[in-house]
This record gives C-alpha cells, sequence and structure tokens, in this order.
C-alpha cells in the first residue's frame, strides 16, 4: 500500500474509516495538499483570493457596551465581515484551488446552517467549477435565504429527507454521491471533521484566523488573551482560531458546543460533552451514540452546531487537556444573539452566538482583568426569519 | 473459516460458482427475516451475507438503507441480529455465514468482544464497510484470533501493492466490487475484465465473489464467466422483501424463485 503523506490521526483519533474505493481519493487529495503547500504559485493565489475577494485580514473588534463587568474587555474576531458571512469562505477558497490542481471540474458538498454551501457556491462561480449541495430537508427550511443565495450562485441544491433531515445526513448523502464520482469530482467537506486529510487541510485553511487574531490583539493589548471561544460544530472555526494559540499554553481554548434543550435532554449537539467514542463520517471521535452503536440524531436552534459527532482534533485537545469544552443551551444562545444586536449594533450568527453568550457567563464571574476573544464566526442575516418566528411563537 | 473453503471445494468438483444472497437481518421483522433466510438457503444459496442494521450506512444506496430503516424500526440490535443468526446456524450447520456491517458497530460493542459474540454464533466472516485496508490490522487481528475471515473489498482501481496485501491478509473469500459508487440494483454491474480477475488472481487471493449491481441470472453468469468464483445479490432481494412485505407468503415465494434463477446460472 502506498504510504499516507501526513499524519491522519490526532493522538488516538482520527484515522480514515472510508469505504476501499474511496482511498485513492482521499489519497490524491492529500497529494494534491501536500504539494500545493511546496508550490509558492499556489500560497500565492490563496493569499491574492482571500484578501482581493474575500476581504481578509477581517477586523478585531473590542466590544464597547457588551460586557456585563469593567474588568473584562470582550474582543470579536469579525469574521461575519467575510465574504459569504462566515469563516467558511476561507478554507473554500483554498480546496477549490486543489480541486483544480487535481483536474477535477465538479464539487459536491453539504452544508448545515447553508454558510458552507454558500461559501462553495460562490467559489465554485468564482473559479469556474459545477457544483451540487446537499442539505438536510429541515434545515432547509429554517435556513431559506441561505438555499436562495446557492441557487442564485448557480450551485444545485438537494434536499436530503433521510434519517434527520439535517446536517448528518446530509453527509451521508455527499459520501455516497462521491463514491461514485471520485473520478471527477472534489467533495469540498465544510469542517475540520470526516476522514483524513480533511481536519488537517481545513484546519491548515482556516488557522489564518488565529493568526491575525494574535497579531491584532498583541498590538491592542500588548499581551496574548486569557482566552479564545469558539463554538463547535465539526469545528473549523474554533480550530482554525485556537490552532495558533496551542503552543501559548497560558492561552484558554474554549469550545462551546450546542447544548440544544438541555444535555440532560438528549436534545443537543454537544458530542463533546458526552464523553462517548465511536466512528462516523471517516473518524474516530466524539459522538453521540447509543450504547448499541446507533448514531444519535443532534438537536440544536442553530443549523450549522447542529452534529452529532466532533473533528478530531477537538477530541484530542480535550483528552491532552489542551482544550477545554462546555455547552451553551438555545435560549442562552438566543438571548446574546439579540444581546449584541442591542448592545454593539452587530446581529451574529445563531452558531456564534453560543461562543458569546458562554463569553458573557465568563465575564460575569471574572474577579480581575481579563482579555476574552470571541471568534465571531458569521453574521445572522441568514438566521433572521427563523428566531423572528422563534421569538413570535414564544417557544422559548 | 473453513466452511467457505469447505464450500469453495465442493463447488470446484461440482464445476460451479457460488451464488450468495444479502439481506439485512431483522427486515423487515426479526421473525420473518428468519423465515427469509431459511427461505434463501432452502432455494439454493451457497453462503450468506448478512447486515447488521446501522443508522447511517454510508455505502449503501436507497435500497439497503431502506432495509437498515425497517430493521431499525422493528427494534433490532445487534444482539437480536446475533440470536438470529445463531438460530440459522443451529439450522444449517454448514453454510457460509458472513457479516456486513459499519465500523461503529464493532467499536460500541469493543473489537475483540465483538468478534468472540459473533465466532459464539456461528459467522465465518466479518467485512466492515467503512473499514479499508490499512485501517483493519485491529480488526483483523482479533477476526483470526477467533478464527473469522476478514473480508477485504477490491474496488476496481486497485492497485498491485494493496491486491498484495489483500491477498496476504483476506481469508474466507475476496469481496470483488463490480463498480464504483454505493449499493443498488439501479447501478447494474459493470464485468470485471478476464484480464482484471487474472491479475488479482495471480496474488492467489482468497476466492473472488463479485458484488454490487448483481441482479439477473445473466450478471451471475457473466461474473463467472470472466473468471470470478461466484456473485453476490443484495440490493435486488431487499427489493422482493420491500415490495411483499405486506404478503409473506408471496414475499418468500418469490424469494425462493428468484434465488433459485440465479443459482441455476452458476
Ligand atoms: C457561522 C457559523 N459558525 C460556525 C459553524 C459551525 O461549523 P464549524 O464548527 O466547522 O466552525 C457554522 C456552520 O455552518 C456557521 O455557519
Amino acid at each position: 500500500m502506498s504510504e499516507l503523506k501526513l499524519n491522519p490521526y490526532f493522538g488516538q483519533y482520527g484515522g480514515m474509516f472510508v469505504p476501499q474505493l474511496l482511498v485513492p481519493a482521499l489519497k490524491q487529495l492529500e497529494q494534491a495538499y501536500v504539494d500545493a503547500l511546496e508550490d509558492p504559485a499556489f500560497h500565492a493565489e490563496f493569499q491574492q483570493l482571500l484578501t482581493e475577494y474575500a476581504g481578509r485580514p477581517t477586523p478585531l473588534t473590542l466590544c464597547r457596551n457588551i460586557s456585563p463587568n469593567p474588568l473584562v474587555k470582550i474582543y470579536l474576531k469579525r469574521e461575519d465581515l467575510l465574504h459569504g458571512g462566515a469563516h467558511k469562505t476561507n478554507q473554500v477558497l483554498g480546496q477549490a484551488l486543489l480541486t483544480k490542481r487535481m483536474g477535477k471540474k465538479e464539487v459536491i458538498a453539504e452544508t448545515g446552517a447553508g454558510q458552507h454551501g454558500v461559501a462553495t457556491a460562490l467559489a465554485c462561480a468564482l473559479l469556474g467549477l459545477k457544483c451540487r449541495i446537499y442539505m438536510g430537508a429541515k434545515d432547509i427550511e429554517r435556513q431559506q435565504p441561505n438555499v436562495f443565495r446557492m441557487k442564485l450562485m448557480g450551485a444545485t441544491v438537494i434536499p436530503v429527507t433521510s434519517g434527520s433531515g439535517t446536517l448528518k445526513d446530509a453527509v451521508n448523502e455527499a459520501m455516497r454521491d462521491w463514491s461514485a464520482s471520485y473520478d471527477t469530482t472534489h467533495y469540498m467537506l465544510g469542517t475540520a471533521a470526516g476522514p483524513h486529510p480533511f481536519p488537517t487541510i481545513v484546519r491548515d485553511f482556516q488557522k489564518m484566523i488565529g493568526e491575525e487574531a494574535k497579531q491584532q490583539i498583541l498590538k491592542a493589548e500588548g499581551k496574548l488573551p486569557d482566552a479564545v471561544i469558539a463554538c463547535v460544530g465539526g469545528g473549523s472555526n474554533a480550530i482554525g482560531i485556537f490552532a495558533d494559540f496551542i503552543p501559548d499554553e497560558q492561552v484558554k481554548l474554549i469550545g462551546v458546543e450546542p447544548g440544544g434543550k438541555g444535555i440532560e435532554t438528549h436534545h443537543h449537539g454537544a458530542a463533546l460533552s458526552t464523553g462517548s467514542y465511536g466512528i462516523l463520517h471517516g473518524a474516530y471521535t466524539a459522538i453521540m451514540q447509543t450504547t448499541d452503536g446507533q448514531i444519535e440524531e443532534s438537536y440544536s436552534i442553530s443549523a450549522g452546531l447542529d452534529y452529532p459527532a466532533v473533528g478530531p482534533q477537538h477530541t484530542h485537545l480535550q483528552q491532552i487537556g489542551r482544550a477545554q469544552y462546555v455547552a451553551i443551551n438555545d435560549d442562552e444562545a438566543l438571548a446574546a444573539f439579540q444581546e449584541l444586536a442591542k448592545a454593539e449594533g452587530i446581529i451574529p450568527a445563531l452558531e456564534s452566538s453560543h461562543a458569546l453568550a458562554y463569553a458573557l457567563k465568563l465575564a460575569a464571574q471574572a474577579t480581575e482583568p481579563t482579555v476574552l476573544l470571541v471568534n465571531l464566526s458569521g453574521r445572522g442575516d441568514k438566521d433572521l426569519a427563523h428566531v423572528h418566528s422563534v421569538l413570535a411563537g414564544g417557544s422559548l | 473459516m473453513k466452511r467457505y473453503k469447505q464450500m469453495f471445494s465442493r463447488l470446484q468438483s461440482e464445476q460451479r460458482g457460488a451464488f450468495v444472497p444479502f439481506v439485512t437481518i431483522g427486515d423487515p421483522t426479526p421473525e420473518l427475516s428468519f423465515e427469509i433466510i431459511k427461505t434463501l438457503i432452502d432455494a439454493g444459496a451457497d453462503a450468506l451475507e448478512l447486515g447488521i442494521a446501522f443508522s447511517d450506512p454510508i455505502a449503501d444506496g436507497p435500497t439497503i438503507q431502506g432495509a437498515n430503516i425497517r430493521a431499525l424500526a422493528a427494534g433490532v440490535t445487534p444482539a437480536i441480529s446475533f440470536d438470529v443468526i445463531s438460530k440459522i446456524r443451529a439450522y444449517h450447520p454448514t453454510i457460509p455465514i458472513g457479516l456486513l456491517l459499519y465500523s461503529n458497530l464493532v467499536m460500541a460493542r469493543g473489537i475483540d468482544h465483538f468478534y468472540a459474540q459473533a465466532a459464539q454464533a456461528g459467522v465465518d466472516s466479518v467485512l466492515i464497510a467503512d473499514v479499508p485496508l490499512h485501517e483493519s490490522k485491529l480488526f483483523r487481528q482479533s477476526a483470526i484470533k477467533h478464527d473469522i475471515a476478514p473480508i477485504y473489498i477490491v474496488p476496481p482501481n486497485v492497485d498491485d501493492d494493496d491486491l498484495r496485501e489483500i491477498a496476504s491478509y483476506g481469508r474466507g473469500y475476496t469481496y470483488l466490487l463490480s463498480r464504483a459508487g454505493v449499493t443498488g440494483a439501479e447501478t447494474v454491474a459493470a464485468m470485471p475484465t478476464s484480464e482484471l480477475i487474472a491479475r488479482i488472481r495471480s496474488y492467489n487471493p482468497a476466492p473472488p465473489l463479485l458484488g454490487f449491481g448483481i441482479s439477473t441470472p445473466a450478471h451471475v453468469k457473466d461474473a463467472i464467466q470472466s473468471g470470478a468464483a461466484g456473485a453476490i445479490s443484495g440490493s435486488a432481494i431487499v427489493k422482493l422483501i420491500e415490495q411483499y412485505q405486506a404478503e409473506p407468503t408471496v414475499m418468500l415465494a418469490q424469494l425462493k424463485q428468484f434465488v433459485s434463477n440465479m443459482k441455476a446460472a452458476t
């Protein structure tokens, strides 16, 4: 067997648990990535797209009003201002360039909130690739504006009705499609999860978030933040902002999972909070499952976090104690969503609202000067109709 | 494992190939599933390939996904599946029984415990759909320890290095994929060229059975003519189960007819 070029494991987590048929496609992707890393032309083009098209670097904003405690400064890394409306655009541009390097002309993607679908659609429109996007039927309903955006940019959106009709099922369908189409088609996975090499590639194509934020906060504060806080769906925005801080042991890394209606209710998407490990979508990692090993359906008010697994590097960071993972419930996220709008004039994505809600909790408890860095992974435009109906219906 | 050897040497002396039907255990209910599997055996199946229902079968198309959903809805668990297998083993002591499932069901019971249970139920081989060659070591070691054949998949795009390893690690039979994609009769089998099978056979792997998209006696005949030791058919059978789930007697009669026609083509 031809050897892998990169380590597929993070400690004991990760791997490449896919049908034999897909192994050559994953190896081809790994090779394309390794080759690209050594090619200055690739870096130059990626950089150019990030700055001139996507709008990097994104600003770092010190909140003026929202901190509940005068001792605490809350900084927001403004991925909501990135073209496309979320951090998803970063890594998609990288993968689109890899697609071209592999000589593939078509792209498949899965999407939950629709943000990865939108990012995929815009990158494909820009770079002349044809794309089809699998999206759970339930998510199509709660993220209508993004469905329309994808279609406007030329993507085909394929509803997935099997299972729970959410992100997990969309990934299943995308993988099924890919097992018949890998010769001509790249699977543009949307988060730092799934089989090797996706967790590594997606992290590397998102780690500019943390690199920029570190420089920006050093400039503003003259020191590193006390904690970096990000929401965790599959884990891409979190690993993107964490990566550059991992060696800085004094900086706390905190991932915020969706607590849904409460961890104790089973209606949540907090894989890392369950302490249960297994294999889903190609990786050995924290997953939500029954004692028999059937995958449980996750739940969250936020479609982008509604996923019963998490990227393997997060499971590893939790296990070695380098990062800590907590859960924020729907109602807390919804409160933070409204609070940021009122206090700062910024409407965050429901996903990002989970990170902010935890930051507000930490801030309220602080007894000494503290600097918190929150990854505001996306903007809330896509959530307006959904939040409006939830608030009007009084279901929370 | 020796049941596969005995089967292949019997078939060799008969100058015939193997016909191996696949169903998901517990589809549509554990009781009817037992009757279904008995019918497959009585109608002439040489070996059985049985699936344990899983929530997220990514290598399966809509037909077998449906079988998984029906079995899970009927409350089928791995424990119930092993019960059904034990009963089948008691019904027929010599037919080779292969299990086909997904890795998380193995992990959840603990790898070694899973293989111990499978051996106890009378299973001869285990194929894990989402464990490729390079992740297979721990599974293979437990399988061998419990005298269960680890089954490897040879996709149409296989390279020589992989073939060499599959030949040295695989036991029982080798699962030859007729085509890319997921399971399903919608996309018919692409017959491998005799050159491909000859190339595979030159590495001396366990006898190759061709699967994916096998739904007619002609497919079975072509598979054997191009050098395969037999053929596996799943979705075509599961479709009959789906179609006649409300009329078990008709279903069993249809399955009997289907299997004997397929076997006749070997
Ligand atoms: C704005 C936003 N943040 C976060 C996420 C969660 O994904 P990840 O954990 O990969 O960052 C999503 C997913 O759609 C998203 O749209």
